[in-house]
């Protein structure tokens, strides 16, 4: 594929990690001052945070608002630049190799971002949008550019007699399938999900959730899937790790930490989600009362 | 008599395009003391609903026809004047956004006891006692010390907190909770949704909780509507709606829902409902679902409008394919 991966592209059976992240720190300055900024502190929005994504498979990772889920994913495909720890791709080390070999990685590794609202430049048409970052990469001419990204849409169900129409034109769940497609134009390995359903309606997220499970297949892709719901994620995910205050406290085989959660912030998440059944809430409410003080509200 | 009649109730919006039928022949009672929740996806309605009973609907929306009678009276073409007199007395609301519902440039206090002011025409003092009281049974750590402080201070659960204390504040009959716990993470909603709870039972109120969760009225609402296209789809008794729903857009909206529990979920397709909700300046003539619905077009209800029918004693559904009317033909996982 490129020349700069291919070297490292023979990592890709099921033994090696696709994706190998150790000792991830994300510290955010608290500056405080006039004409002189001092930091006189740290968020520490990730916290020494390790995990493994194997090919083929999906890593979910949940937590609350502020847990550090999505800077952990911005910090993997070095949209940010971590503090310290190391993310390696294909063995190759993210967090200090050159710019120039970062973009020819990024060919490797896309996003699918949470608001089909705010993530689609509204002057330009679907056509440009998925068509640009094969443009970025100088990959084909006008013409085969034009058949990609007529083929990219027909695979994400979006009807490409539509391609030179604009993303307001569309419903969120449309606007998400053009985000895909722009995702899926380079063939990555790796795709990084942020909140991709959360945006959207229940009937409409069931569609997005089975394309991109159907992507999964038939194109091999990776997911780090990010999302706030859990039974969303729980029906994304292989393997799941759970976020909280920008530590991962659990992490395991996701039936494992959804049947018999061992960290007590994972079984009161697990126990404060509303599920649609009147009798399961009941004993929900239950365990959430036994379980009481281990979480504690933010005032 | 229900403390709450809603009869066919029409609210219209004027737009450039045409008038959006955004609440389209709604009707209900509420008896005192119940709860209903209200459940349905983005446009359905179901945030126009409350809005048309407590008069607050936005230009350019206005309600058309139908009648609301709250206690034996009538709501609508009442004056504003009147209508402040009611709301926030005998009807409390809390909206889904705690930080845009509290005012940033007034104390916690000050909106509370604004309010205690107004209909019950406290002194100062004794306002300010009711609002500490208010602050503590929404368990709000520290009341006396955070009656002075500004919403930023307070985090998103607390504000939620704030907002049911202030909409408690006189003791309403009626509690109206527009998506309360939307905007919140699930461990503190699951504080607020219990908290509400407690608290309608002490204060022996009614409550219309409105949410696109299926998950968050599953416990607490006696009955259930669910709306699609500005219109009552669905109503029935909660147990009833979860264990047999009828309409096949409950059916479907029920099986979309990613599960929680269950084995082997990973490998699995999720029932997606093809397409999208009809828009509400021409909908379609008949059966609004029709266009997405597995059952239509067998019959003649994509012609015939299908009128809400009473199916069994207390579930009512719209539709001409109701799932104990189609034996043999299972729909989805559930």
């Amino acid at each position: 594929m490129t020349d700069l991966l291919e070297g490292a592209a023979g990592t890709g059976n099921g033994n090696e990690p696709l994706l190998r992240v150790r000792n991830l720190k994300k510290y955010f300055p608290v500056k405080k001052g006039v004409l002189i900024d001092r930091t006189v502190d740290y968020v520490k929005a990730v916290d020494d945070v390790s995990f493994d994504i194997y090919p083929g498979e999906t890593l979910g990772l949940v937590g609350e608002s502020g847990s550090g889920k999505s800077t952990t994913g911005y910090c993997v495909l070095q949209l940010l630049k971590p503090t310290s720890g190391s993310v390696s791709f294909l063995g190759r080390e993210l967090t200090t190799i050159s710019r120039r070999e970062l973009r020819a990685m990024r060919r490797e590794t896309q996003i699918v971002f949470q608001d089909p609202y705010a993530s689609l430049n509204p002057r330009m048409t679907v056509g440009d949008i998925v068509a640009e970052p094969l443009v970025i990469h100088g990959i084909g001419d006008r013409r085969s550019r034009r058949r990609s990204t007529e083929r990219l849409l027909e695979v994400v169900g979006f009807n490409p007699d539509f391609i030179n129409r604009y993303p307001h034109e569309f419903s969120g769940g449309q606007r998400q399938r053009i985000g895909v497609a722009r995702a899926l134009a380079l063939n990555p390995r790796l795709i990084v999900c942020d909140e991709p359903v959360s945006a959207l309606d229940v009937s409409i997220q069931a569609q997005i959730l089975n394309l991109l499970k159907d992507l999964q297949r038939e194109f091999n892709l990776t997911y780090l899937f990010i999302a706030h719901d859990l039974a969303v994620v729980r029906t994304m995910s292989d393997r799941i790790a759970v976020m909280n205050r920008g530590k991962l406290v659990e992490e395991g085989d996701a039936e494992d930490v959804y049947t018999n959660p061992k960290d007590p912030y994972t079984k009161a998440l697990l126990a404060a989600v509303p599920v649609p059944d009147p009798r399961a809430m009941r004993v929900r409410r239950e365990e959430r009362r036994k379980l009481k003080g281990a979480l504690a509200e933010p005032v | 008599m229900a403390l709450l009649e809603v009869e066919d109730l029409h609210t219209f919006f004027k737009t450039r395009e045409g008038e959006v039928h955004a609440v389209d022949g709604v009707s209900f009672t509420l008896d005192r003391g119940m709860t209903l929740g209200i459940v349905g996806e983005s446009g359905c309605g179901k945030s126009v609903t409350a809005l048309s009973i407590m008069g607050l609907v936005p230009p350019p929306g206005r309600v058309v026809s139908g009648s609301v009678v709250f206690n034996g009276r009538s709501l609508v073409d009442r004056k504003q004047r009147e209508l402040e007199d009611i709301r926030g007395r005998d009807i409390g609301m809390i909206f889904q956004d705690p930080m845009t519902s509290l005012n940033p440039t007034l104390t916690i206090g000050t909106q509370i006891t604004e309010t205690l002011r107004r209909h019950l025409n406290m002194s100062r003092d004794a306002a300010r006692k009711r609002a500490v009281e208010l602050l503590e049974e929404v368990h709000i750590p520290n009341a006396a010390g955070r009656l002075d402080d500004y919403p930023h201070r307070y985090s998103g659960g607390m504000r939620q907190r704030v907002m049911i204390a202030i909409a408690l504040a006189c003791n309403p009959k009626l509690l109206i909770a527009d998506e309360p716990t939307t905007a919140l993470d699930v461990t503190v909603q699951a504080g607020v949704l219990d908290l509400l709870q407690e608290l309608r039972i002490e204060h022996e109120m009614a409550m219309i909780m409105i949410t696109h969760d299926m998950g968050v009225v599953a416990e607490t609402a006696d009955d259930i509507i669910v709306m699609y296209a500005g219109q009552v789809v669905e109503h029935a008794k909660t147990l009833d709606l979860y264990d047999s729903p009828e309409h096949p857009y409950t059916e479907a909206l029920l099986a979309a829902l990613p599960q929680l529990e269950g084995e082997d979920v990973r490998h699995g397709r999720l029932t997606s409902i093809p397409g999208r909700p009809p828009d509400l300046i021409a909908p379609p003539p008949a059966c609004r679902f029709a266009p997405r619905c597995p059952y239509a077009g067998q019959d003649d209800c994509a012609v015939v409008p299908p009128e809400l029918r009473e199916i069994r004693p207390g579930h009512w559904v719209r539709s001409a394919h109701p799932a104990s009317e189609r034996m043999g033909h299972p729909v989805g996982a559930r």
